[in-house]
């Protein structure tokens, strides 16, 4: 669960700070909670303040879809999977048109309406969630 | 266990009795009659309305009519969630039929995902099947499959609600049994666990509530307790979703539903699971106001 010293903070503040976009973890923003699972956690009802806090999420390239250079960001929980396609395609420079596809555990693609803060706790791991984008479907 | 596949088939077979009114603005060229469908409970709404579509068009010119979208009291309904979790959640306690009306025009973008083709409603459940297995199975069963299984899956759900309104009762009587043996000829081996364990990994389940703003409670939780005792339905609630239960010896405020019932919070979580999940493999929780009356 230990979280890594980020090292991938070379994008100018600038170009972090795009628009409503999720932010570039620091190490103050980098201390999700782990996980909660009913053997652990029992009776734990999530008070409302917790939702405010941000999850972190790595993401990755499939493909020849084009890399981003800041993998690690530090998203809202109420973010969309829509939200963050709208972020990614905006990044990449991608025209309005292209589709772009976002899959967790490289297996399933999560609705557009879906919160991130709910993939992060069925499917976060080491204090992060993975997903994999693509601009084709790579995972049927 | 044979009495548990009554119960499979019972949920399988769920059906709602339907009135689609097109929409009072939606211009016409002459009057749009409405239209009755029996909805199959476990379907999504775009699937099951080619004839709605074709009913209302006909009366309506070309340059008029858009994309299809429905909406109930004022609210869109989400065509990528089952009908049955949409009726329970948001109308299960009005008078029958259910009272849809049908738009063809200002499709609310904010509130609804565009469903462009059947291919559309196809992604979006096998992609919940696959969900569902990476709580249940680590993926494993789901992965272990062909893609003629996925498919067989899939083409079980859709056969069902394209032949429902056929007159020949006989004929369409012994197709829906197919498609309900085809769908559970794969289906079942997604509800299998390994003989050790007393049930899947984690339950795939998700809570919904009309008086919130988030779409959904989904969190990981397991069927069975540290000590080995099976988990209930209300040990789920206590643990993900307290405001839903009585408090003890308070009124009840709230009813659970699956399915268009309230099953007894004593029922082990497990069995609902293989029993009440929707053919996406999730299990569907509506909590709704106690009606008044």
């Amino acid at each position: 669960m230990a979280e890594e010293p980020e090292s991938a903070l070379q994008l100018s503040p600038s170009t972090a700070a795009d628009g409503e976009g999720p932010t570039e973890v620091s190490p103050e923003t980098a201390t999700p909670e782990p996980p909660s699972s009913a053997a652990v956690s029992p009776g734990t009802e999530e008070p409302a303040g917790d939702t405010k806090k941000k999850i972190d999420i790595l993401l990755k390239a499939v493909g020849d879809t084009p890399i981003m250079k800041t993998k690690k960001w530090a998203v809202e929980r109420t973010r969309t999977i829509q939200g963050l396609i709208d972020f990614i395609k905006k990044f990449l420079k991608l025209v309005a048109s292209e589709q772009l596809f976002i899959y967790v555990n490289q297996s399933f693609a999560p609705s557009p309406d879906q919160e991130v803060g709910t993939l992060y706790e069925c499917f976060g791991s080491d204090g992060k969630l993975v997903l994999h984008y693509c601009k084709s479907q790579a995972w049927g | 266990m044979t009495d548990d596949k009554d119960v499979l088939r019972d949920v399988w077979f769920g059906r709602i009795p339907t009135c689609f009114t097109l929409y009072q603005d939606e211009i016409t060229e002459r009057e749009a009659e409405p239209y009755y469908l029996l909805l199959p409970r476990v379907s999504y709404l775009t699937l099951v309305t080619d004839k709605v579509k074709k009913h209302f068009q006909k009366v309506m010119r070309q340059e008029d009519i858009s994309e299809i979208w429905f909406e109930y009291e004022g609210t869109p309904l989400k065509w990528h969630y089952p009908i049955g979790l949409l009726f329970d959640l948001l109308a299960s306690s009005s008078a029958l039929p259910w009272n849809i009306t049908v738009h063809f025009k200002s499709f609310p973008e904010k509130d609804l995902l565009h469903c462009p083709s059947k291919d559309a409603i196809e992604a979006h459940f096998m992609s919940c099947v696959k969900e569902a297995d990476a709580l249940k199975h680590k993926s494993q069963v789901i992965n272990e499959m062909q893609k003629k299984d996925h498919k067989q899956l899939w083409m079980g759900l859709q056969n069902v609600v394209s032949t429902w309104s056929s007159q020949e009762i006989e004929t369409t009587q012994r197709v829906k049994q197919d498609r309900f043996d085809q769908f559970w000829a794969i289906n079942r081996k997604l509800m299998e666990y390994p003989a050790e364990e007393n049930g899947f990994r984690y339950i795939p389940f998700r809570i919904y509530q009309t008086t919130t703003e988030r779409p959904f409670i989904q969190k990981l939780f397991r069927p069975v307790a540290a000590d080995g005792q099976l988990h209930t339905l209300g040990d789920l609630l206590k643990e993900v979703c307290p405001s839903a239960l009585a408090p003890e010896d308070g009124e009840k405020k709230n009813q659970v539903m699956i399915h268009g019932i309230e099953p007894m919070l004593e029922t082990p979580l497990q069995w609902l699971s293989e029993h009440l999940s929707y053919p996406d493999n999730f299990l569907h929780i509506s909590i709704i106001p106690q009606p008044t009356d």
